[in-house]
């Protein structure tokens, strides 16, 4: 039994290294110089260099589309969750008919392939003078957070116990007064998580970002290290550098919040 | 309750519609309204590059030239492809990993943590690290396989049509297999474990308890998951535009890239808005029919 769980966990940890390998592999190469990038570069790396990093936040003002992605995927996290929150307690908590409907609604529009709506937002947006505008990019970013933090917060909130709301209905508060002092403090953090994924969610996010900012100095995150390459030669180093940047706030919040995650984004699909 | 039931009832539905209206106006407003937007766009001939043309009404031109669209077939077929052999192979690991994941009880909440990580990497990123470990000039995969002979000296996965697949598919399943394990590791815990037990018990050995107990109980968890996965997978465009760029030619092009291209580079918005509904509609109907066949278990879960 024990040389059993013995060699299950030897698998798990192997398929683990096979997993992280990659994000290894890019925070490596980002430290590795350029002559040594290619041809026999060891697993462990010899020699580490900043040149990439100088280069990228000197030559490249690679701090402008983080400022960028930060501005956007702030602004739009502050607009979706409050909104989300109101939608969310009486989808989790009251009686309200058809609910299961409005969650099929919802669950659809987070569903929506994003390019289907890429042709009539560049035109209106341009209609608008929009286009290469903070808010031009936070309006279609509230397509897919809305629904998807409705949908995380249903289900964070439904895990909530019922029986303190209940007896302060009892002594008569409204339904908005046990919200707001009941409801709204348990409920926080189930909000920062909500918050922290939205922001997430719209930090990576590439189609309408790649659609709508077409000037570079309005890129974000993703479109920039994207059309990194298309150049004669790709500078992978710079590259891996700029991957990396982009990728160091979702490990942080992985590695902070892992527990809430797993259940807000287990939550919806399998509570039966 | 101090307050007729009735009463408390009717205030209780006008302040949830209260609460709920202005998230469901945003979400028409931002993402109903464009879809209906799209449909009309399709309808039309629009194009930026000649502008004198206007946008004459052009009823379903749009629909029949892509019908004619050899690329356009293409780009159904690479999706279709693309999403059935990759959902395939996730769910199949999937389940193995949550199986491993369940079988080991100590250190599992580090371990959740690790496995979210690749789902958390952007998409570009992932699509970026993929392609150099392929790249053909000292990427690590493709010089690995080299040496190992299983590919010629020469080769260049990006320069053949079907070979240049390979990092797309397996950049995706490395990106959402965790997630998928993480869906079922949350349906295997939820299977209750006296039936494993019983069945030990009476001397089922462990493949016998895996494929007549675990794996039955873990089928409609494995159909959520490939549900989503599908609906996810039908709309590929990172991975692709990243990783590929839809090359060698159209080969590794999926639908939405192809729309994309039409729009934004070509300009040419009635003929894409048609490219970019059809996404739409391939998703729709593959969601109507798994809801079919679901019943409407996906949303109908209330709480206990």
């Amino acid at each position: 039994m024990t040389g059993r769980t013995a060699a299950m966990r030897a698998a798990q940890l192997a398929l683990l290294g096979v997993l992280l390998f990659p994000i290894y592999w890019i925070a490596t190469a980002a430290l590795t110089p350029e002559a040594q990038l290619f041809g026999a570069r060891p697993l462990v790396p010899t020699a580490l260099s900043l040149e990439h990093y100088r280069a990228l936040v000197g030559e490249r003002d690679f701090l402008i589309p983080i400022r960028n992605s930060l501005l956007v995927a702030g602004a739009t996290t502050l607009l979706a969750v409050p909104v989300a929150a109101l939608c969310a307690y009486p989808l989790a908590r009251l009686r309200v008919r058809g609910k299961s409907l409005l969650l099929a609604f919802i669950l659809a529009v987070s569903m929506f392939p994003q390019i289907s709506i890429v042709p009539p937002l560049y035109l209106v947006l341009r209609e608008l003078r929009l286009l290469d505008t903070y808010p031009g990019l936070v309006l279609p970013y509230l397509t897919f957070s809305t629904p998807l933090a409705v949908w995380m917060l249903t289900a964070f909130l439904r895990q909530l116990p019922r029986d303190i709301e209940e007896a302060a209905m009892l002594d008569g508060a409204s339904r908005l007064r046990v919200l707001r002092t009941v409801v709204l403090p348990l409920a926080a953090p189930a909000l920062g998580a909500t918050a922290i994924l939205t922001f997430l969610y719209c930090w990576n996010e590439f189609l309408f970002a790649l659609s709508f900012m077409l000037g570079p100095e309005h890129h974000t995150v993703p479109v920039a290290v994207a059309l990194f390459r298309g150049r004669y030669q790709v500078p992978w180093g710079q590259v891996m550098a700029a991957a990396a940047l982009a990728t160091a706030p979702a490990v942080l919040i992985v590695l902070a919040l892992q527990r809430r995650i797993v259940a807000g984004l287990t939550a919806g699909a399998t509570k039966g | 309750m101090n307050r007729p039931a009735g009463r408390l009832d009717r205030t209780d539905a006008r302040v949830a519609w209260l609460l709920m209206a202005p998230a469901f106006l945003v979400m028409i407003v931002v993402a109903i309204v464009p879809i209906g937007m799209t449909a009309w766009e399709a309808l039309h001939v629009h194009d930026l590059r000649l502008p004198w043309l206007g946008r004459p009404f052009s009823g379903l031109d749009n629909f029949v030239e892509a019908a004619q669209d050899a690329r356009f077939r293409g780009a159904v077929v690479h999706t279709l492809g693309f999403a059935i052999v990759s959902v395939a192979f996730e769910l199949v690991l999937g389940v193995a990993f949550a199986l491993l994941m369940h079988s080991v009880t100590r250190g599992r909440g580090p371990i959740r943590a690790m496995v979210l990580l690749p789902w958390a990497v952007p998409t570009v990123v992932a699509a970026l690290v993929w392609r150099f470990l392929f790249e053909s000039q000292g990427g690590l995969v493709s010089t690995t396989l080299r040496d190992a002979g299983v590919v010629a000296a020469s080769f260049d996965w990006f320069v053949h049509p079907w070979a240049a697949w390979v990092p797309i598919v397996v950049a995706d399943i490395w990106k959402t297999t965790p997630f998928v394990a993480l869906l079922l590791l949350a349906g295997l815990q939820a299977i209750d474990p006296s039936l494993d037990e019983a069945a030990r018990v009476d001397g089922a050995g462990a493949a016998r308890r895996l494929f007549t107990i675990t794996l039955p109980l873990l089928a409609p968890a494995v159909v959520v998951a490939a549900a989503f996965r599908m609906l996810d997978a039908l709309r590929i465009f990172d991975l692709a535009y990243v990783l590929t760029g839809g090359g060698p030619g159209t080969a590794t092009e999926p639908l939405s890239l192809y729309a994309f291209a039409t729009v934004m580079q070509r300009l040419r918005f009635g003929y894409g808005a048609a490219l970019s509904i059809s996404v739409f509609l391939l998703t729709f109907a593959f969601a109507l029919v798994w809801v079919r066949a679901l019943g409407r278990s996906l949303v109908e879960k209330e709480p206990a």
